[in-house]
């Protein structure tokens, strides 16, 4: 049995969803070996061969492949998938895009979200927002499955693979990148935080939101996530939306400000070790799955929470 | 322009669903079925495409069990002008979808398809990535803008850590984020005006193409619940249990 996981990175450094997605590869039982596929992405090939456990790590170079665009990074993975019996990536928007059309290709039902390994055939994914979890058996003879890294622990990086350079396949001009607008900050990300705080509808507006979150991000290095509702209403960008239509999350620490607790909501989040939740009714579901819930106006709360910190 | 806009009967997002005592799946008798969310936005994208004069006609496409046309009618009432229903009693999995839209584009021929990004039950995510793999064509999956101009088409789509912008040549397939716009509600006088609107009823079986299903689903549970904890009277107390009793901070 051997898998090839095909690694997130922005090729300068290596993304830390391809170590965890590495530890669920691992779980399917046989050698593993990292696709980097990208442009000029050599720093992020030598991060990924310190990864614990990688057999050796494949580098495909190409400007589309740069850009993950999923024409080509789908293309480079099929040209490569018969040494293979799994392929695995992070279900990240990027793996998210192109994994599909890999399974397309090959015939293969994909496995979307995997959140445990039950073994090489057998695999736990959520449904319906995280509210019924399924345990399902492929009857493919290669499994095509993304895995979600809230789930799992990151390997190690006291590897050492080699580093193999191998041809970028053609791949169709469909597609043609033109910009990328990413949000500048120094906060961590989402889906990689030790600590989030999160806003909702309870914040009432854009500028609320981000004035009275800001400042208790800064304190506790955390990042900052936004209730659907929150993004609806135009509070906050999409990116920081949490829930089953946004990112999957597990920090540490989850504060929950001004969120009533929507089954999507949870969906997101309910796996934080820690949940605080403040809101002025008692009776907001967010109440149930919270460690420590505090009843109260939020603009109150978190001026003094910021201060107590 | 004739634009595809699959969509999918699904439980009404606002239905806390059941799962089954026996683990054999999700109790969907007597509950509430609406079409899945995404597809509104993709077929709210399409009607505003034709608005703008850009799309000419609009087919909503649904697969799925009989009562399956009354999503496609809800689609007609916001705005397309025909319906075919592809039926099939059992569930059929993404890859078979897209096999069967695939064949739907091959006999209708339009220069784009608008899908939802992801259906709200069995949230795979995979419909429109793998017809647009299929058909060989464009791929705009988790679009939050599209601008057609010509044979190409702009968009910005969705990224982990902000927006990607693309251009895609036409034949594509897009599938749709939320924010790509707010649906209408259908008025009244257009949903009497959808009864009429023509719609088609095949049979998956009649398509020739592989649909069974390649996943074995051996159970459903639901997930460990969580145990609520206790409420706190200030934010001093709050503070110390974080950094005393749970150590987080």
């Amino acid at each position: 049995m051997t898998t090839l996981l095909i690694a997130e990175h922005n090729n300068a450094a290596l993304n830390d969803a391809t170590a965890k997605a590495l530890s669920a590869a691992l779980e399917l039982g046989g050698d593993v070996d990292i696709l980097i596929a990208g442009k000029d992405c050599a720093a992020a090939a030598e991060e990924a061969a310190k990864l614990s456990g990688a057999a050796k790590i494949l580098v495909a170079e190409s400007d589309a492949l740069g850009h993950h665009i999923a024409e080509a990074l789908s293309a480079q993975v099929v040209a490569m998938a018969d040494a293979y019996d799994a392929i695995v990536a992070p279900a990240t928007s990027v793996g998210k895009n192109f994994m599909p059309r890999v399974a397309a290709l090959l015939d293969v039902m994909q496995l979307s979200e995997v959140t445990k390994i039950v073994s090489a055939d057998t695999f736990e994914r959520p449904t319906y927002a995280g509210n019924a979890i399924q345990t399902v058996k492929s009857a493919d003879s290669k499994k095509v499955m993304t895995v979600r890294t809230a789930n799992f622990a990151a390997a190690a990086s006291e590897g050492s693979a080699s580093i193999e350079n191998v041809a970028a396949a053609d791949a169709p001009d469909t597609t043609t990148f033109v910009s990328e607008e990413l949000s500048t900050s120094d906060r961590p990300e989402l889906a990689s935080a030790r600590a989030i705080i999160a806003g909702g509808r309870g914040l009432a507006s854009e500028e609320q939101f981000n004035g009275l979150l800001t400042p208790i991000a800064d304190k506790l290095g955390a990042a900052i996530g936004a209730s659907r509702a929150a993004v609806d209403a135009g509070y906050a960008p999409n990116d920081l939306q949490v829930g089953q239509t946004g990112k999957v999350v597990a920090p540490e620490l989850y504060i929950a400000a001004g969120i009533s607790g929507a089954i999507q909501h949870l969906a997101g989040m309910k796996d934080s070790k820690v949940i605080v939740a403040i809101n002025k009714d008692e009776e907001a579901p967010i109440f149930q799955v919270a460690d420590y819930g505090i009843v109260g106006d939020l603009f109150d709360i978190l001026p003094e929470l910021e201060k107590a910190l | 322009m004739k634009i595809l806009v699959p969509v999918k009967r699904v439980v009404d997002y606002n239905v806390k669903i059941r799962v089954k005592a026996d683990g054999t799946g999700v109790d969907l008798a007597n509950v509430k079925m609406s079409m899945n969310p995404f597809d509104e936005i993709a077929v709210e994208e399409a009607v505003r495409l034709k608005e703008a004069g850009v799309a000419s006609e609009i087919v909503v496409v649904s697969i799925g069990v009989q009562q399956a046309q009354e999503t496609l009618r809800t689609g007609l009432a916001m705005g397309a002008d025909r319906a075919i229903l592809i039926k099939s009693d059992a569930p059929v999995e993404p890859l078979g979808v897209a096999k069967l839209l695939k064949a739907v584009v091959e006999e209708e021929q339009p220069g784009m398809v608008i899908v939802g990004k992801q259906a709200i039950d069995d949230d795979a995510n995979q419909t429109g990535q793998m017809l647009s793999a299929l058909l060989g064509w464009g791929q705009g999956a988790f679009a939050s803008g599209i601008k057609v101009e010509g044979d190409v088409a702009s968009v910005t789509r969705e990224i982990d850590g902000g927006l990607q912008n693309v251009t895609i040549k036409l034949p594509a397939v897009m599938t749709a984020d939320l924010r790509l716009n707010e649906p209408r509600y259908a008025s009244l006088p257009n949903i009497m005006k959808a009864k009429k609107k023509p719609l088609d009823t095949k049979e998956a079986a009649d398509y020739g193409v592989d649909i069974a299903p390649r996943l074995e689903v051996l159970s459903t549970a639901e997930p460990e619940a969580r145990k609520a904890g206790i409420k706190v009277e200030s934010v001093a107390e709050l503070v110390d249990k974080l950094k005393n009793e749970a150590s987080v901070l």
